[in-house]
């Protein structure tokens, strides 16, 4: 048995809604959902932020929105749930965390093991930075290049060819 | 026999290959004109053979040969004959196979165009084209045959990906790989260069055109990705910041730095060691695509079948590569000369600023990308890196290089007043800031993002086309005709623009598809209609249709605006007779101002649907804006300049590379750049 | 040679050890947060008996592995030996039926046999959610005190049950 042989797709394609997790996952058939629905356009955005914001846990690379897989239909579900209580954005957070890690944050907390994630491409930029502002006070005066023999050039253009005008 | 057939030809690529790669290089060592010249035959011949070997891989999947496994599972009787043609590449194995193809090519290529180039370069470029080419075919033979045998054969084939099956689909794998494997003749330049112990403006000039080329390819591969992705997929999205995403956009990200590092080095002889630093670096990113796509070190929807065996073989095959590559440059870079020097104030300075902002962006997506393993291999833990991370931390770096980019190419090399060219640019600068700021109210309530990426758009649009008209009034008094003006600018110049302008497109598209997007899952019966995004959509009927390969419910939706009928769209829930899942089919409206987007959902009881009805304004900006760049990238490489092919091939030596090389930087020293400002 | 001229090559090997070290990793497994934690709080009707109710607290006093199947997942089928053969050890096996009709799981039970001690019918998949299930099956020790010591997600195999499930579950007989 080879559980992986409906992976195959191309580079890039996104063979996504398609791809049944590898490990069997939840549900034969999800009962019909409704189209959540909301008191408040708030909590509509919030849901909407959410639901994309969270990953579903049984698939390869998919968001709560993304994902036809029964668990996230039942996620979005609760999640929906939760907002009408009047949860706020943090307390579903909190409520995913505490039942599937860290894993489910397609946002990464900010802690400890992740300053390097947040602050590395911050660091990476002022590195560079440096060093170009060294490079350019540096480079400001030097002119190195040396100029061409009357002989050289004849021998040039044989090899180039005439292109005498068209440099942009 | 077929199969057998194509193995044996893809051996004997392999041979050739062997061939490429090793006897030209030491030819060009001992200078050997007969094992040079071997570097091209042996290119040629390696394109025939993998042609031979693809010819009969795609034969066996139009007559359907399900006795080769890797047809067996990829295609199936009934798929459409233009879909078992695409279906080739489909896998791992055949895509693979694609892959080697598209080496084949440009190598070939490479022989054919740059008869001009001296011996060496020549033998040394195509020897390390063949070096890479060993990799690759060989990995196709140990680790991943397209052609093994399926004993006893399947009656039938288990259908390729319905996913896949798709006109987007037909295209844009070759597009992608036409970019990835570009860069490998940007690598083997620079290794060349390397080995020659010559790094100059010559190189930059030769590499330049080919660089170009690659990138335009990458960038209309990635464009077709993700246009492909936002109707295939049926909930509107186009780009996910997934890994296998990312392993692209690192390469065209860093393919860009190149391009604009490679402008210095051929017109002020600067940058050298950077220049082929980053050609290196490329390419790298271009086997770490690779290598994550392939081995299965990160999730991601679209891997490939998961083989340890041929992680490791890419690997391995990677850091050889690579390491290689990285100790050649510690080893000889440093031996260069540092080119002319430049004011705080300049062309160069700008690109330099240009290509640090790209290089921290690639290494931001890498970071990104790599952390989740990093943790993992540390035992810290699990956690997720995706949208709202890369997101946050791309934006800020992309602000000051759009910004940038409408000065950038107004500024003169080696010296340029700021303040001359801020006052040149201060009524483009003032008017896009008020439009920029005031656009957005005429798509719906204002937003901060998109004031400010209307604004940048129009910055760029604006800055380029008074670039391009100052240039033409330039020549004015030469009486020449506007068409022959244009053409005086050069092929080059005219792509830089578009490829600019084409950013420009980009970013407003993105910035007003995210600020204005209407997204709505609604329930709906036959009959009923709901209002989205100004338009009114009425579900008439739900029936059954039949497709070649699929059955499907599909509903018939009219769209109004303003009670006029617009259009009708109708979208599918499809039955592929080779899947369990049914699969939802987009149906869509395209506009210049906006995408109507239906998509069907779940049924619901009472002769209703959950329908996805989504408003998606500007989004045709966003592919729009690629091709720009892309054809930009065309135009460029299509200069006069790079046509160059006066002698025969055996006059050239290194001596005139040389040559050649003092002579680009002197001609830029000379003043050879027109002027807007003078 | 420069020395900076090498910082590309040291950063590059670090990025193949990482890489390579990746390679025997496995993406897909997530650790769950709940181990070391106290088990959540549930009441379900019983599968086989719907008058009846079984709580969370019915596990309490010893340790006993929590099983959640279902009827539909292909690979609890396979497992299903494996519990009885742990049952047989004499381990308390509670189940959780997870998203199944009744008559599916009752079907499944008179066909492959019943190992379990007590099942809760969690028809919604509320249940577990709160346990953070997301994929069957999956299989939970829990302690006499009702905290969950370990976490296996997929099948158990002899190999598990040889060098995690028992050792772990003798030291917590053991405590107790």
């Amino acid at each position: 048995m080879r559980p992986w042989h409906w992976l195959h797709a191309p580079l890039l394609a996104l063979a996504v809604a398609l791809l049944l997790p590898a490990l069997t996952v939840a549900g034969p058939t999800a009962p019909p959902s409704e189209p959540m629905s909301f008191d408040s356009e708030l909590q509509e955005q919030r849901y909407q932020k959410l639901i994309r914001e969270l990953r579903c846990t049984v698939c390869q690379n998919q968001n709560l929105i993304e994902s036809n897989a029964p668990l996230a239909n039942d996620l979005r579900r609760q999640i929906a749930l939760m907002i009408n209580d009047g949860a706020d954005t943090d307390e579903v957070i909190d409520y995913m965390v505490a039942r599937y890690g860290d894993f489910v944050l397609f946002r990464p907390p900010m802690k400890g093991i992740t300053y390097l994630l947040w602050f590395g491409p911050v660091a990476m930029l002022l590195i560079g930075l440096a060093a170009l502002g060294n490079i350019l006070w540096r480079r400001r005066t030097q002119v190195t290049s040396e100029p061409l023999s009357t002989d050289e050039e004849e021998r040039l253009r044989r090899i180039l060819g005439d292109r005498g005008q068209d440099k942009t | 026999m077929i199969a057998e057939l194509g193995l044996f030809a893809l051996i004997l690529a392999l041979l050739l290959a062997i061939a490429q790669g090793t006897l030209p290089l030491i030819g060009a060592a001992r200078k050997d004109a007969a094992l040079m010249a071997v570097g091209r035959s042996a290119a040629y011949g390696q394109l025939v053979f993998i042609g031979i070997a693809y010819a009969m891989l795609t034969y066996a999947f139009v007559t359907d040969d399900f006795s080769i496994a890797y047809v067996a599972n990829n295609s199936n009787s009934l798929l459409p004959v233009q879909y078992k043609i695409t279906a080739v590449w489909g896998g791992h194995e055949g895509s693979l196979l694609l892959w080697v193809l598209i080496l084949g090519l440009w190598s070939a290529a490479v022989a054919t165009f740059s008869r001009s180039l001296p011996r060496e370069v020549l033998a040394r470029v195509l020897g390390v084209m063949g070096l890479v080419a060993i990799g690759f075919i060989g990995f196709t033979l140990f680790t991943s045959s397209p052609f093994e045998r399926l004993i006893p054969a399947a009656m039938e084939g288990r259908d390729l990906n319905p996913m896949l099956q798709d006109p987007g689909l037909i295209i844009h794998p070759p597009m992608l790989y036409m970019g990835y494997v570009g860069f490998s003749v940007a690598f083997a330049f620079a290794i060349a260069a390397l080995i020659g112990g010559r790094l100059d403006a010559a190189w930059a000039r030769w590499s330049r055109p080919w660089t170009a080329v690659a990138w335009a390819f990458l960038t209309v591969g990635i464009g077709l990705g993700s246009w492909w992705a936002y109707y295939v997929l049926g909930w509107g999205g186009w780009w996910f910041w997934d890994p296998v995403e990312n392993a692209s956009f690192m390469p065209w990200l860093m393919g860009t730095a190149l391009l604009h590092s490679l402008a210095v080095t051929e017109k002020r002889g600067g940058f050298k060691n950077w220049t082929v630093m980053l050609a290196i670096l490329t390419f790298s990113l271009v086997l770490l695509a690779a290598f994550l796509v392939r081995s299965g070190v990160l999730t991601s929807v679209h891997a490939f079948a998961v083989d340890p065996d041929r992680g490791l073989y890419l690997l391995a095959f990677m850091a050889v590569v690579v390491a290689g590559s990285l100790t050649l440059f510690a080893w000889r870079a440093g031996k260069v000369g540092l080119g002319g020097g430049f004011g705080l104030v300049s062309r160069e300075s700008a690109l330099l600023t240009n290509n640090v902002l790209l290089v921290v962006s690639a290494a931001a997506v890498l970071l990104g990308t790599l952390y989740p393993l990093l943790l993992d291999a540390f035992g810290l833990g699990k956690i997720s890196v995706g949208p709202p991370y890369f997101e946050a931390v791309f934006l800020p770096l992309m602000l000051p290089l759009l910004l940038l980019l409408g000065f950038g190419p107004r500024l003169r090399w080696k010296q340029d007043s700021p303040t001359e060219q801020l006052w040149r640019l201060r009524w483009i600068f003032g008017a896009s800031l008020v439009f920029g700021m005031i656009w957005p109210l005429f798509v719906g309530s204002w937003s901060f993002l998109a004031g400010i990426g209307a604004f940048l758009g129009l910055w760029i649009i604006g800055s380029s086309l008074k670039d391009l008209v100052d240039r033409l009034r330039l020549r004015r008094e030469s009486r020449q005709t506007l068409g022959i003006r244009v053409r005086r600018l050069g092929r080059s110049y005219v792509g830089m623009q578009f490829a600019h302008i084409g950013v420009a497109v980009v970013v407003i598209g993105i910035t007003f598809v995210l600020g204005y997007d209407d997204e709505r899952d609604v329930r709906m019966a036959v009959g009923e209609t709901v209002e989205v995004g100004g338009y009114g959509f009425r579900l008439d009927s739900l029936d059954q249709v039949q497709g070649p390969n699929f059955d499907a419910e599909q509903a018939t939706v009219s769209v109004f605006l303003d009670g006029q009928l617009m259009t009708t769209l109708t979208p599918q829930m499809r039955n592929y007779f080779s899947q369990e899942q049914p699969m939802a089919h987009t149906s869509l409206h395209r506009g210049f101002f906006r995408d109507l987007y239906v998509n069907m959902g779940e049924e619901l009881p009472g002769n209703a649907w959950v329908m996805r009805v989504y408003y998606k304004p500007f989004m045709n900006w966003v592919w729009a804006g690629a091709i720009l760049m892309a054809v930009g990238g065309f135009l460029a490489a299509s200069d006069r300049r790079y046509r160059v092919r006066v002698r025969r091939e055996d006059e050239a030596t290194d001596e005139d590379a040389k040559l050649a090389a003092k002579d680009a930087v002197k001609a830029n020293d000379s003043g050879a750049e027109p002027n807007p400002a003078g | 040679m420069k020395l900076r001229f090498l910082i590309p090559l040291t950063a590059f090997i670090a990025l193949v050890g990482l890489l390579f070290v990746g390679l025997s990793l496995d993406p897909r497994e997530i650790p769950s947060p709940l181990v070391g934690k106290e088990a959540p709080q549930f009441d379900l009707p019983e599968l086989r008996n719907a008058e009846v109710r079984f709580a969370r607290d019915d596990m309490l006093g010893k340790p006993a592995l929590l099983n959640v199947w279902a009827s539909w997942c292909v690979t609890c089928r396979q497992e299903h030996p494996m519990l009885a053969e742990l049952r047989r050890m004499g381990v308390p096996i509670y189940g959780l039926n997870y998203k199944d009709t009744r008559s599916d799981a009752l079907r499944f039970l008179t066909r492959f046999g019943d190992p379990y001690d007590a099942i809760g019918f969690d028809e919604s998949g509320l249940v577990g959610i709160d346990y953070g299930v997301y994929a069957t099956p999956e299989t939970f020790l829990i302690d006499g005190s009702g905290k969950i010591r370990f976490k296996h997600i997929g099948m158990i195999t002899p190999e598990v049950i040889e060098t995690e499930i028992l050792p772990l579950y003798r030291q917590l007989e053991a405590e107790t």
